[in-house]
């Protein structure tokens, strides 16, 4: 059975949370930081996880080598706000064995 | 005064679909909703994409949805008051409501349902420091009445279908049109981005990109804008600043109507009917929050169809009603049309 990675939030008061993400569940970085309610529902992953709204953008702290973006996120980031080099967006990050250690950055709100 | 049984504020699948159970039991609803279009999210985020678990639909358009969600209340011919955010609600002594949107625009009924999704939608603002002190005077986010801005000189902002269309369209109206996109590619329809190319090249729409306006300047009214690209700063004149962001859901001005907000939500009484903390006021689709909620299309419908056996049992609290399956009864709509199955021939072998 594949293991749970290790990953750390920084919610977006600043406080970091080391959590236990599933690699074995189609879950996305947006969904694992509502499932841990580490931002208000309503705040996060609005569009349901389209690259539609960029709720859910995050600043990646360390230096993973992540999928590349696609076109789709690609052009939301384009149009969203405090986005850095940095920036993606939560929910085109599918949790992969490949994250163990990822540290993410919450966004502010906008 | 628009008069109804049934108020239903969002015209998402949930509040559309509202209308059908209430029609089966001959009430009659009206929707409001800020959008100009009904649909919700279904018709202003997604509608091109596909919807895998509506029961009985392998795979639908949530265009197409809408599309048959309003065919199918159609015989019960609801009205819309579109473009329009509910605003206040004052509850009578009678125990019925008046809703009166932003516009003014006043709704009379016995029974508001708030179908409201993630809220309504508004336009995103970017986070210029001092951009709120310049909001109506100089500076908008909706463009209203292009006539405002005849023989101006305007400034937009963003990298969309509205930021592109727009400036299409205020080249022949503006006296000057600058688009200001933080990367030099567009994400709008190829044709509108190939248009905005021609104006460009023909000195009609002056582009700026990659870059991002930083601030906003003038005494009491926009005089400019200051503009970021790569290390650089500068000014740029304007008599109005417009950007265009694209709109995203805001619970906005439900959340002081007294109701039990929790999570962003409205809490409901789910074992029962939806009923919010204040009787005759029901939530139901995404807008409502109660253990083991969950935000799809399908509870919705459900929490629709049991919400307008509670309403009708409000309106009506000395009427006896057992529910009717279609099969049974037919749909007969308000507008004089009936659908019903078809009769069995019975006939003798002789």
């Amino acid at each position: 059975m594949p293991a749970d990675i290790k990953i750390t939030i920084i919610d977006r008061d600043g406080v970091s949370h080391a959590i236990d993400a599933p690699t074995d569940m189609n879950m996305n970085l947006m969904e694992v930081v509502r499932s841990y309610e580490l931002a208000p529902e309503g705040t996060i992953g609005v569009c349901g996880g389209m690259a539609m709204c960029a709720s859910c953008q995050c600043y990646v702290e360390s230096d993973h080598e992540l999928p590349e973006m696609s076109d789709d996120e690609d052009a939301m980031l384009a149009e969203a706000f405090y986005v850095e080099d940095n920036s993606r967006l939560g929910c085109q990050l599918h949790i992969s064995e490949e994250m163990e250690g990822l540290k993410v950055r919450l966004a502010p709100e906008s | 005064m628009i008069k109804t049984d049934i108020l239903i504020i969002g015209a998402g699948p949930t509040g559309l679909f509202t209308v059908f159970e209430a029609g089966l039991l001959k009430l009659k609803c009206h929707l409001i909703d800020a959008l100009p279009q009904p649909g919700g999210q279904c018709a202003e985020i997604y509608p091109k994409k596909p919807i895998y678990d509506i029961p009985a639909f392998p795979e639908v358009l949530a265009g197409d949805l809408v599309d048959n969600l309003m065919k199918q209340i159609e015989p019960f011919q609801p009205g819309f008051t579109l473009g329009e955010r509910a605003q206040t609600i004052d509850k009578q002594e009678d125990g019925s409501f008046i809703v009166t949107t932003n516009k003014g625009t006043k709704h009379h009924a016995p029974v508001v349902a708030i179908a409201g999704g993630l809220g309504s939608f508004e336009p995103r603002k970017p986070p210029i420091s001092n951009i709120a002190s310049y909001e109506d005077k100089g500076v908008e986010y909706i463009i209203r009445d292009p006539e405002l801005y005849r023989d101006k000189n305007v400034v937009i902002a963003g990298g969309g279908d509205s930021a592109l269309d727009w400036s299409i369209f205020l080249a022949d109206v503006a006296s000057e049109v600058t688009l200001v996109h933080r990367r030099n590619e567009f994400r709008g329809a190829l044709d509108s981005v190939e248009k905005v190319q021609d104006l460009k090249n023909q000195g009609k729409i002056k582009l700026i990109t990659p870059a991002e306006v930083v601030e906003v300047i003038g005494e009491g009214a926009v005089s400019g804008v200051s503009i970021k690209q790569g290390a650089e700063v500068f000014t740029k004149d304007c008599d109005h600043f417009i950007p265009l962001f694209g709109l995203a859901p805001k619970l906005g001005p439900i959340a002081d109507w007294g109701l039990e907000i929790e999570k962003n939500a409205i809490k409901v009484d789910n074992t029962l009917d939806y009923q919010t903390n204040i009787p005759g006021i029901y939530a139901i689709g995404d807008v409502n929050t109660y253990p083991g909620k969950l935000k799809l299309i399908l509870c919705g419908f459900h929490e629709a169809t049991l919400m307008c056996q509670s309403a009708f049992q409000r309106i009506f609290p000395d009427k006896r009603y057992v529910m009717k399956y279609t099969t049974v009864g037919g749909v007969t709509g308000f507008d004089g049309t009936k659908k019903e199955a078809p009769k069995a021939v019975v006939k003798a072998i002789e």
